[in-house]
């Protein structure tokens, strides 16, 4: 009997990824545990582990190929003594089995979204052609609509469902699709369409196609400027404590194994896990049901590469040393640049940190991360002029600008976070207690 | 201990006996009680030996227009007996075939009259009294319905015929009253008109068949008067009277009673549920104007008790019954994607001459539905194939929503039109709009391809009209 690789689902919400690269050819033997491909979802590109050994026998989604449905049959593996004529007879005869062992406990999610539920990448949506009429018509996409007919079509009764609930819960609707499904388009643009102009103007450009993850930067941003109500509270902070603190504590150091280079980064996640214990108000999220508030401080940090932006996690920071944040910040960092991140690593934070002080900027409001409630956007920490008693004086100051989500923090809860932050970045020796 | 079934159904007519053979398909332990015949009105009393009758009916027609086609006969005559004997024996042929398909398909069949008999059970009374109760899990009452008579209107199983007397004829009548212009009604017309008899049609609303599209109405009208019927719309009988031989009708045609004798009087005047004696006192079940209450998966108001086909109301159609048997069971077994009955997809066919087949929406209901429609149609007399056959006479008319392209509504007047209308009724469940059946080939040369020149016309493009 011939076994099935299918397309792994790499997360709960994933239902479809880009097929990046085979690492084994066809008829290459596989050994379990042999890593055969790279799947490149949203944000990650991620390892596909044969679970079982044999001969690659046929390759039937090429790499490079974009939407990959979760387990569409991308490829069969032979056992001992057969050859690829059995191919033909066995694809989806035998129980199938997913590329990686370790998925199969979250693919069940996925495989519960209705079937048909179809992308943008030119696979097919099966619809009837009245149900398309009038999704064309009426401006429904037909790749949000669940399918009721047979195999799960499309029909009439569901477009129009679709129309009533877009009616009825505009707003609410959209997070909702959000969460249930991953859908990979990033929303339609609005106003003026810039190629358009572009071209009507004869206005140089360079056409580079989004990428996955420009998409998703575009989708979920959108969404978040337009669904959550932002405000926004700037703070300075006097670091000239926490300088002197980073340079007494760098100097301590050990060569070799063990060594650390904590950078003001470093201390300010520090800063805001501790005070996030402190006011936990401010560490959580909203839902139409419920506020949620975290009882550990999982800070995203936002990393800028190649590709995009991505938001590594550093779980438990409340529980963590500046060294083992540092570390862990310089791992996480180096393999966001490098597209490896694991889903788990960058998605479920509690609290977002955006920091543009390398860059010299001085202060900025940032975008909140959904469905977290705050974001702080750390400025570059600079030589100031300062009234102290009474006196003009130079200290090193940074802006921070807190984002933050009205429905579920009100202004009194963010300012008292801010204040807590301020206590310890002026005061770090606090992070000891 | 009284045998234990998963599921149950009463009554072994087109709804009953389907229900029967999918329940067993999908792995329950399936009973099916039946008082009568298997195969039920449709089988025995309806559908096919009414077919069988016009058959005979046609020939004879076609017979009398020999010479048309370059033939000759002398001496036509008909055996009555023998065109009732053939009916009848085409019914017991089929009912067999429905004992054999239950065997096969490993339903136990009950002969006697099922009754509700508390929760879960049912009491099987057999002709020689005996009595049985019988288990179920899930009951389905799929009793059917019988001809309706009015205190005025009652047949004397002589002269004045229900449609079961109507089919079983002991002699030609010279002179028949056919009351009600439904489908029923307009067959046994046409069956007697082409055997000779003088009929005329007494309908109580404005037009004939007043179920289908006005304009099909309309040509039928014209095409019976043609035929040598005599219609009289916008009219009732008051009264019945028995005479020597005869049977004196009262018509009232609003201004004025006209009183004439007739050999014989057929009732096809409607039809009513068959929820007496079923056991329906006692349970939550709701019946509402003779009909029993059930909701879009056949469910009654008393938990596992199921009610399908005639005795749940309009339309009284074999097919009808059929298709709510399938959906009732695969809900049951909790199959995925059932999805109720849509009214406005079954297909409705009369066999008279010429035949007439519909589904969907009139022109007048779409209109009054709010839809803004655009109507295609073709003749009979503009295609070859009709030419050919000799049949140049009918319409075939197609209704779409303009905003959506949704075929709406289809209707079929002519020759063999009701072997035709599943074409439409399958683009109505696809789902088609007109671009899909526009861009359908049809085979040439045929009565179809009348088909897709009305979706043409529809839309302007017609090409051979």
């Amino acid at each position: 009997m011939t076994i099935n690789i299918l397309m792994p689902a790499l997360s709960p919400t994933m239902t479809e990824g880009k097929l990046a690269n085979w690492l084994k050819k066809e008829g290459e033997a596989v050994k379990a545990g042999d890593v055969i491909a790279e799947i490149e979802t949203d944000k990650a590109t991620m390892e596909v582990e044969a679970v079982d050994e044999g001969i690659l026998g046929k390759i039937l989604i090429p790499a490079g190929t974009d939407g990959v449905k979760v387990n569409e049959l991308i490829a069969v593996l032979l056992e001992d003594g057969e050859d690829s004529s059995a191919i033909g007879a066995a694809p989806a005869a035998k129980p199938v089995t997913n590329g990686a062992a370790k998925v199969e406990a979250t693919a069940a999610p996925v495989t519960a979204a209705p079937a048909g539920k179809i992308t943008d990448n030119g696979a097919r949506v099966f619809a009837t052609p009245l149900a398309r009429r009038i999704a064309n018509d009426q401006g429904v996409t037909l790749q949000n609509v669940v399918g009721t007919g047979p195999n799960g079509r499309i029909i009439k009764i569901d477009v129009e469902a679709a129309m009533r609930n877009k009616s009825v819960a505009p707003v609410a609707a959209a997070p909702a699709a959000i969460t249930a499904s991953t859908p990979v388009s990033a929303p339609a643009v609005k106003g003026p369409d810039a190629k358009k102009l572009s071209d009507a103007y004869g206005m140089a450009y360079d056409l580079v196609p989004n990428s996955k993850m420009r998409q998703v930067i575009a989708r979920r941003l959108s969404e978040s400027k337009q669904t959550v109500p932002h405000f926004y509270l700037s703070l300075d902070c006097e670091l000239d404590a926490l300088l002197a603190l980073r340079q007494d504590l760098n100097g301590r150091s050990p060569e070799g194994k063990g060594s650390y280079k904590l950078s003001v980064n470093d201390f300010i996640i520090k800063a805001v896990a501790a005070s996030l214990i402190r006011v936990p108000a401010a560490n959580s999220a909203y839902t139409d049901e419920a506020a949620l508030f975290y009882k550990h401080a999982d800070i995203s940090v936002a990393v800028a590469t190649p590709t995009g932006l991505i938001t590594p996690i550093i779980k438990k920071a409340e529980t963590k040393g500046l060294a083992t944040i540092s570390s862990e910040m310089k791992d996480l960092a180096v393999r966001a640049r490098d597209g490896k991140l694991k889903p788990e690593e960058f998605q479920g934070g509690s609290f977002s940190i955006s920091n543009l002080g390398m860059f010299g900027v001085k202060e900025f409001a940032a975008i909140i991360n959904p469905p977290q409630a705050c974001i702080l956007a750390v400025g570059a920490g600079e030589q100031r002029a300062v009234v102290r008693k009474g006196a003009l004086a130079i200290a090193n100051v940074m802006t921070v600008t807190l984002s933050v989500d009205h429905r579920v923090v009100d202004g009194a809860v963010g300012a008292e976070f801010l204040a807590e932050f301020k206590k310890i970045v002026e005061d770090p020796i606090k992070l000891v207690l | 201990m009284s045998q234990q079934f998963d599921l149950l159904v009463i009554g072994g007519g087109p709804g009953g006996y389907v229900a029967a053979i999918r329940a067993s398909q999908l792995g329950m332990k399936t009973a099916l009680v039946e008082r009568e015949h298997l195969g039920g009105v449709c089988l025995n009393w309806g559908c096919i030996p009414t077919k069988t009758l016009l058959r005979s009916s046609e020939i004879h027609h076609l017979l009398h227009h020999l010479d048309a086609f370059g033939l000759s006969a002398d001496n036509i005559r008909f055996d009555l007996d023998k065109i009732v004997k053939r009916s009848r024996q085409v019914a017991g042929q089929l009912s067999g075939g429905i004992k054999h398909l239950l065997k096969k398909n490993k339903v136990t069949v009950f002969d006697g009259l099922g009754k509700l008999a508390g929760k879960g059970q049912v009491a099987v009374t057999k002709s020689d009294g005996a009595t049985e109760t019988l288990s179920a899990k899930h009951i389905i009452l799929a009793t059917g319905a019988r001809a309706r008579v009015m205190p005025h209107l009652k047949p004397d199983g002589k002269y004045i015929w229900t449609a079961r007397e109507a089919m079983t004829p002991d002699v030609m009548p010279k002179k028949l009253l056919v009351i009600g212009s439904g489908a029923i009604g307009i067959e046994f017309a046409s069956f007697y008109r082409n055997l000779g008899a003088d009929v005329t049609v007494v309908e109580m609303v404005d037009r004939i068949l007043p179920a289908e599209d006005e304009e099909i109405s309309a040509l039928a009208r014209k095409a019976f008067e043609k035929q040598g019927f005599k219609i009289i719309t916008g009219a009732k009988v008051d009264q019945l009277v028995p005479g020597p031989n005869t049977i004196e009708a009262h018509i009232n045609q609003g201004d004025k009673i006209v009183k004439e004798s007739f050999d014989r009087v057929v009732l096809a005047i409607g039809i009513v549920g068959n929820t007496e004696n079923i056991g329906l006192e006692g349970t939550k079940v709701q019946v509402d104007r003779g009909h029993i209450v059930v909701d879009e998966y056949l469910r009654t108001a008393e938990p596992g008790v199921y009610a399908l086909g005639d005795v749940v109301g309009a339309p009284w159609l074999a097919h009808k019954a059929s298709h709510e048997g399938i959906i009732c069971v695969e809900k049951i077994a909790g199959i995925k994607d059932v999805h109720p009955i849509k009214t406005s997809n079954i297909p409705g066919c009369t066999y008279c001459m010429p035949q007439i087949a519909s589904v969907g929406l009139s022109e007048a209901k779409a209109k009054a539905a709010g839809y803004e429609i655009k109507v295609g149609r073709f003749p009979f007399m503009a295609n070859g194939k009709a030419i050919a056959l000799g049949e140049p006479e009918g319409l075939i008319k197609t209704i779409f929503d303009t905003k959506t392209g949704e075929l709406l509504g289809a209707h079929m007047i002519g020759t063999e039109v009701t072997e035709m209308i599943q074409g439409y009724v399958i683009a109505k469940t696809l789902e088609s709009t007109e671009k899909e059946l526009m861009h359908t080939i049809f085979p040439h040369p045929t009565l179809s391809e009348m088909m897709h020149e009305s979706v043409l016309d529809a839309y302007g493009q017609a090409i051979h009209f």
